[in-house]
């Protein structure tokens, strides 16, 4: 996927000023939100989960080597493959050898915010592999060449309408806007892709050291069939998804669903564990796991070590005001919001990224709907503090902090201009007490007016008050 | 009551927004400590808490006014400020020392005693001899960083329903950012923009006449917004309200003739 994040700026206005978007903002704006909160209200041990969660998070990364050489020897065990890939292309690379091993022709794919970050489609596609997505959220999307704007609800920036024109386009079937017919038609589309496909590969919400066994959460029950149905299965991960037990992954599963939709649990919660045996039914016969390290070791004991802990429920992002603003696209990379503005940086590197940890007014709200209990805010500062330090920083923000920064550190000095200041804006803002036009200060009075001072400073008039109060005591002792 | 027969000593923290702009706030506070029993005086030194450097990742600029914050504070027992977001600034210095520099332990004893005004009128004074009426309906906005990072929800109304005849309208999204988010407004004003609309369209739906908020940064910005878009809703600061001076010409409205003596501190001295 192309890198528009430098575009930042640009991609917020133009989606600010597009009705269809911001329709469907207003969709996700009026959903999840209100139904995480409902479920919390059904949910009283929520914040104790979380703090359980958080815990266990921290333990895993700080032994993370021990708990995925064990999930890999257990996969082996099972007879399965593990693959360690340091980087996208070696990912991506991984994947296509194990699609000609088979000679594949097409994959069928079930949502994998991973396989986004490694651009694996695109891969396949020039290399003679046509991946299917069967999300259906994924799916519209392949057929509008567009990409996910959000994590859990990649197609939230649409609405009917496109996904009914998208449909009529590709399935040369009569249009229609209703959802039930619309559903019906992927379903019997994607049918045929299911039976036909040689690979399926899905994602991972987590690995499960104990017992070898990816773990993947769907409300269509695409990620299934996509799994069970080829001979061969891939899951494409990351690798800071493995979890101990699986009891501790049923700690995750509690918080993941609430935090995301509302759910009480997602529809599907779906384990594999190796390829078919002898005796099972269906299955894959062959199971690779692909594990994608893409930067993550490189958190590990530092700054950013913290957002290892993110189990990609999306709250963060249906929470934030920005996002919820200017939608997922505008943030320019496969991870949007919050949690995005603290990874795309350590993967597409500071300085074309810098824009996203800086679009933030560090409200909070993140952090505080965040069921791991990431500090977003922080280390989005940490991001602003690396981009200071390597000098990266526009020259208007360096040199005006450290102007500032020179004058708060001279109180006199800073008293003495303050009362000019003071004095210009008051005039500035003249009889109505508000300025309507700042020179230097376009962005803010584009939008709104700027209230002038309505005095003296403060300091000015308490210093008098100060000075007449002693003058009566003296005069009053005399 | 623990400090209500001892006169607590309390180091009002302007901070710039109020000391430029809306003065009045700190005669409120000023008026408000003294009601509930404190001794107070205002720090000659004091400037800005550093903020905008911390937030624009200059790390050693905000180190140097952390410093110098810590100097100006020194030795009051406590530290009360009008404002949820400088006063968790305050909170803030000690992770930008290393826990063996000596500036440290200096941070973490100014965070100790640093309060936000209305969480330290109820929290610590257990203040409830509020004044002043009010007639009219208000509608309430919670600022981020007072809510999120030092836990203000309650106390401003636990003081506001005090105040004889005030009725108070919740907005939807009360805990929604307006978008202000210090230099957030100026870097990406057409985002900020759109969050403060979002705000005015909730503080208008209330019916409320006024807009209130413990932060003069917030209260600003949805002023500005309110007073653009031709709303006729007034925006004031809580201590304003509480302190009873309501007769004063709102935020980003015409003052009276005299401007400079509008809060009137020659009047408070002529009292005194
Ligand atoms: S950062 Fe937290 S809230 Fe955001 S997606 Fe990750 S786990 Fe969820």
């Amino acid at each position: 996927m192309q890198i528009t994040s430098p575009a930042f700026k640009q991609n917020a206005r133009i989606a600010l000023q597009d009705a269809s978007l911001q329709k469907a903002l207003g969709n996700l704006k009026a959903g999840f939100p209100v139904k995480r909160a409902q479920a919390l209200e059904r949910l009283p041990e929520f914040d104790a989960l979380r703090d359980e969660a958080r815990d266990l998070k921290n333990h895993i990364l700080e032994n993370l080597d021990l708990y995925l050489e064990q999930f890999e020897s257990k996969v082996q065990q099972q007879g399965g493959h593990v693959h360690w890939c340091r980087s996208s292309d070696d990912a991506c690379k991984t994947i296509l050898d194990i699609c000609k091993q088979v000679d594949a022709r097409t994959v069928t794919k079930g949502k994998s915010m991973v396989s986004e970050e490694i651009n694996l489609n695109e891969y396949l596609e020039k290399n003679g592999v046509t991946p299917v997505e069967t999300d259906l959220g994924e799916y519209i999307l392949q057929l509008r060449g567009d990409h996910p704007s959000h994590i859990i609800a990649p197609a939230i920036h649409l609405n009917l309408e496109d996904v009914s024109e998208a449909f009529h386009q590709h399935h040369h079937r009569p249009k229609s806007d209703d959802p039930a017919v619309l559903m019906r038609e992927a379903r019997e589309v994607l049918r045929e892709q299911f039976v036909a496909a040689d690979v399926g590969i899905t994602g991972a919400n987590f690995l499960v050291a104990e017992t070898g066994s990816t773990l993947i959460v769907t409300n269509e029950g695409n990620g299934d069939l996509t799994q069970t149905l080829p001979k061969t299965h891939i899951v494409v991960t990351s690798i800071e998804k493995v979890v101990p037990t699986l009891e501790d992954m049923t700690l995750f599963l509690r918080l993941l669903a609430r935090s995301a939709t509302g759910q009480e649990f997602t529809v599907y919660n779906t384990l594999s564990s190796g390829p078919r045996r002898e005796d099972d039914p269906d299955g894959p016969e062959n199971f690779h796991v692909v594990l994608v390290d893409n930067g993550r070791s490189d958190m590990l004991g530092g700054d950013f070590q913290d957002m290892l802990r993110c189990i990609r429920c999306s709250a963060c992002m249906n929470h934030c005001p920005v996002y919820g603003a200017v939608g997922g696209h505008s943030y320019g990379w496969v991870y949007p919001g919050p949690m995005g503005s603290v990874l795309t940086p350590q993967m597409v590197g500071i300085d074309q990224a810098a824009l996203l940890p800086n679009a933030s007014t560090f409200c909070g709200k993140c952090e505080s709907v965040c069921p791991v209990r990431i500090p977003l805010p922080k280390l989005m500062r940490h991001w602003r503090d690396r981009e200071f330090e390597q000098y990266l920083s526009p020259k208007a923000v360096r040199y005006g902090i450290g102007g500032w920064a020179f004058l708060a550190k001279r109180p006199a000095l800073y008293r003495w201009l303050s009362l000019g200041a003071n004095l210009a804006l008051r005039l500035l803002g003249g009889k109505k007490g508000r300025i309507h036009r700042l020179p230097l200060g376009a962005g803010w009075t584009d939008g709104r007016d700027m209230p002038a001072p309505s005095g003296k400073t403060f300091m000015q008039q308490w210093q008098a008050q100060q000075k007449t109060q002693q003058k009566m005591q003296q005069e009053h002792s005399l | 009551m623990p400090y209500a027969e001892r006169s607590p000593q309390v180091a009002l923290f302007v901070t710039c927004l109020v000391d430029m702009f809306r003065p009045e706030i700190g005669f409120a506070s000023i008026s408000l400590l003294q009601q509930a029993g404190c001794s107070v005086e205002v720090p000659e030194r004091q400037t800005c808490c550093g903020q905008p450097a911390f937030n624009s990742g200059d790390r050693s600029s905000t180190r140097d006014i952390a410093r110098q914050t810590i100097e100006a504070f020194d030795g009051y027992e406590f530290v009360v400020g009008p404002s949820g977001s400088c006063i968790g600034m305050l909170h803030h210095y000690p992770e930008l020392f290393e826990t063996d520099d000596p500036w440290h332990a200096r941070a973490l004893d100014l965070k100790a005693r640093a309060f936000e005004i209305t969480s330290f009128l109820v929290d610590v004074l257990q203040f409830r001899g509020v004044q002043s009426d009010f007639n009219g309906q208000i509608s309430y906005h919670d600022s981020c960083a007072g809510l999120r990072e030092l836990g203000i929800k309650t106390q401003p109304r636990a003081l506001l329903s005090q105040v004889a005849g005030l009725q108070l309208n919740e907005m939807d999204e009360s805990e929604t950012c307006c978008g202000f988010g210090g230099t957030f407004c100026v870097k990406y004003p057409d985002i900020s923009n759109r969050m403060v609309e979002n705000k005015t369209a909730n503080t208008a739906a209330t019916g409320a006449g006024t807009l209130v908020g413990g932060d003069l940064g917030c209260l600003l910005n949805m002023a500005g917004k309110l007073k653009r878009q031709g709303h006729d809703i007034q925006t004031r600061h809580v201590v304003e309200i509480l302190a009873g001076q309501n007769s004063l010409a709102a935020i980003g409205e015409a003052q009276a003739r005299q401007p400079a003596t509008a809060a009137s501190p020659y009047d408070l001295a002529k009292q005194l």
